[in-house]
């Protein structure tokens, strides 16, 4: 069967949400998840988006920013960022995606700089939202491209924190989001162009949970800078299934995102 | 008491050099963009901007020189990705140097919202673990003083001038906004002056037809311009939708600091004011945008 690498992670995307479960969607691929989800195995779940819209049906348009004038006209509620980011911060939010430049076999991401911090080499755009979707949603996602100097053992600056890094008090996991004062989360998945990680929440660490068709354990070690860990049951990705690609491509049928 | 103006007359009023600016803060919708254009096209410099996601307009204030510090959760170009003009100031300080205080869009809106509440600060839980507070030297870390567990207090941020983009308003600047609002009703509250730009001038009695849809009280607004298709390349929701190709446009054309002239040459510096930019994105491209099946919400009844 035929798909993109970008369909394959719109799919794994789409398999994170679960029914009823309150989602913050973000744009580009994970917004396309939302809608495959919603059409799939996820019919009650609900999109919530940082610029202050709630939807229970994705926007009748391929949408380029989630301002669209489309995400608009038929939301739930069209409010303002405190009022989501608030319910976010109280917990309400299952499930939050998030990209990333530059993610580290902990789950932290950078978004905002490459280098050192005073001259940074490459300016990043930024947080955004996405360091409180990290910080404060129940369940983190993140989606991102897959190559070496993405995937690090450390990153230059973290922006959206997973979990954390070993240190004096202790592991990096949960008890890292704990010391330093997170009130919960933590990433549970990393999707990238050649696989999908879960996370170990004990002392954080990635593991590599399936491999996509065409790819190989070690072509995605060779793709990633650190040394993997398998997660016991490491399998091959399940593909897209033909309805799977079918909602996709009539969302999004140019191949905007997903081409 | 009107307070319609034009741009030209409320950015030389209300946006002096070094004055610290909030626009753009309903996120990628509501842009006002003929705003920045304007301050552009006066020379402002030593600005600070606030903002949310602010999509190209930051990107165009900093390659014009107009802006020393920017105090924003993310700078880029929404639809396309990085920001060349913030790149290139803050790697190699063309046109200047740019300091930035980092943030997220939860925590400038608290610093906001805290402005607008007269608070200090405001306690929260998110960035606990990220670099950003280190980053930023207005944050502070402390135990609650309730639990002993770790909170990021967010100072509040006063902009001095808050810059909105509104579908309606009349003339003393009580003003309709719909569809999501980011954070410009905390933006409105916690500003010192407010220039409201409007895509129609309505009567009063539209307006107060309809007290729940009023963004803010109008005795925060010092001016009120009218200024038609003042937020494209953005969309206003009810008038006209995103010009998505006009960001990548933008993108593909500002690589360079040359390519970056020359597009401001183009549209903005060359441009007098927005009738003349409207008059030259062109009939079609206009057309092209315009909203294609209207929606209007059911009346509500205030009768009593």
């Amino acid at each position: 069967m035929d798909y993109t690498p970008r369909e394959l992670m719109v799919v794994c995307a789409a398999r994170q949400i679960h029914d009823g479960e309150n989602v913050f969607v973000g744009m580009r691929l994970p917004l396309i998840a939302f809608a495959l989800a919603k059409r799939t195995h996820a019919p009650n779940c609900i999109g919530i988006f940082e610029a202050g819209i709630v939807r229970d049906v994705p926007a009748a348009e391929l949408l380029y920013t989630m301002g669209d004038a489309p995400n608009i006209t038929g939301a739930l509620w069209a409010t303002n960022t405190m009022n989501v980011m608030g319910m976010l911060a109280a917990g309400d939010v299952h499930l939050g995606f998030i990209g990333g430049a530059e993610v580290d076999r902990y789950g932290n991401l950078n978004t905002s700089m490459i280098g050192d911090w005073k001259h940074p080499s490459v300016r990043l755009p930024g947080s955004g939202g996405a360091a409180d979707i990290a910080s404060l949603s129940q369940r983190l996602a993140i989606i991102m491209q897959h190559d070496r100097h993405r995937l690090r053992e450390r990153v230059d600056f973290v922006t959206s924190p997973g979990y954390g890094y070993p240190n004096e008090q202790g592991p990096a996991g949960t008890t890292w989001r704990k010391r330093v004062g997170l009130p919960r989360g933590g990433p549970a998945a990393l999707i990238t162009t050649l696989g999908v990680f879960t996370f170990d929440p004990e002392n954080g660490e990635a593991l590599l949970q399936s491999y996509h068709p065409g790819t190989t354990i070690e072509k995605v070690q060779e793709q990633t800078g650190w040394k993997l860990r398998l997660a016991a049951d490491c399998v091959e990705t399940v593909p897209p299934s033909a309805q799977e690609l079918k909602v996709i491509r009539e969302y999004d049928p140019n191949g905007v995102w997903t081409g | 008491m009107s307070k319609l103006t034009s741009m030209a007359l409320a950015v030389a009023q209300y946006v002096p050099d070094g004055s610290s600016v909030a626009i753009g803060l309903a996120l990628e919708h509501l842009i006002p963009f003929a705003a920045g254009h304007e301050i552009i096209r006066q020379q402002r410099r030593n600005l600070t901007l606030i903002g949310p996601i602010s999509d190209i307009l930051f990107d165009q204030l900093i390659g014009a020189g107009c802006v020393e510090k920017v105090k924003a959760a993310w700078v880029g170009n929404v639809s396309e990705g990085l920001a060349h003009c913030y790149r290139r100031a803050i790697e190699q300080s063309i046109p200047r140097d740019l300091v930035t205080e980092e943030h997220s869009n939860f925590t400038i809106g608290l610093a906001l919202l805290a402005a607008s509440l007269g608070a200090p600060y405001i306690p929260t839980r998110t960035l606990l673990g990220s670099d950003i507070p280190r980053q930023n030297p207005t944050f502070r870390q402390q135990e609650s003083p309730l639990d002993g567990t770790p909170l990021l207090l967010v100072p509040a941020v006063n902009p001095d001038i808050t810059i909105i983009h509104v579908q309606r308003s009349d003339e003393d600047g009580n003003a309709h906004l719909w569809g999501n609002a980011g954070i410009t009703e905390q933006a409105m509250l916690a500003a010192r002056d407010v220039i409201l730009v409007a895509e129609e001038i309505v009567s009063r009695d539209v307006i107060l037809s309809d007290p729940n849809r009023v963004l803010g009280p109008s005795f925060k607004v010092r001016a009120v311009v009218h200024e038609p298709w003042g937020a494209h390349p953005s969309a206003v929701s009810g008038y006209y939708n995103r010009d998505h190709l006009f960001y990548h446009e933008y993108h593909t054309r500002t690589r360079t600091a040359e390519g970056f002239q020359n597009w401001l040459d183009e549209w903005v510096l060359n441009v007098p004011d927005r009738a003349s930019y409207v008059a030259k994105l062109g009939e079609e491209r206009v057309r092209s945008l315009d909203v294609k099946e209207h929606r209007y919400a059911a009346p509500v009844d205030y009768g009593y």
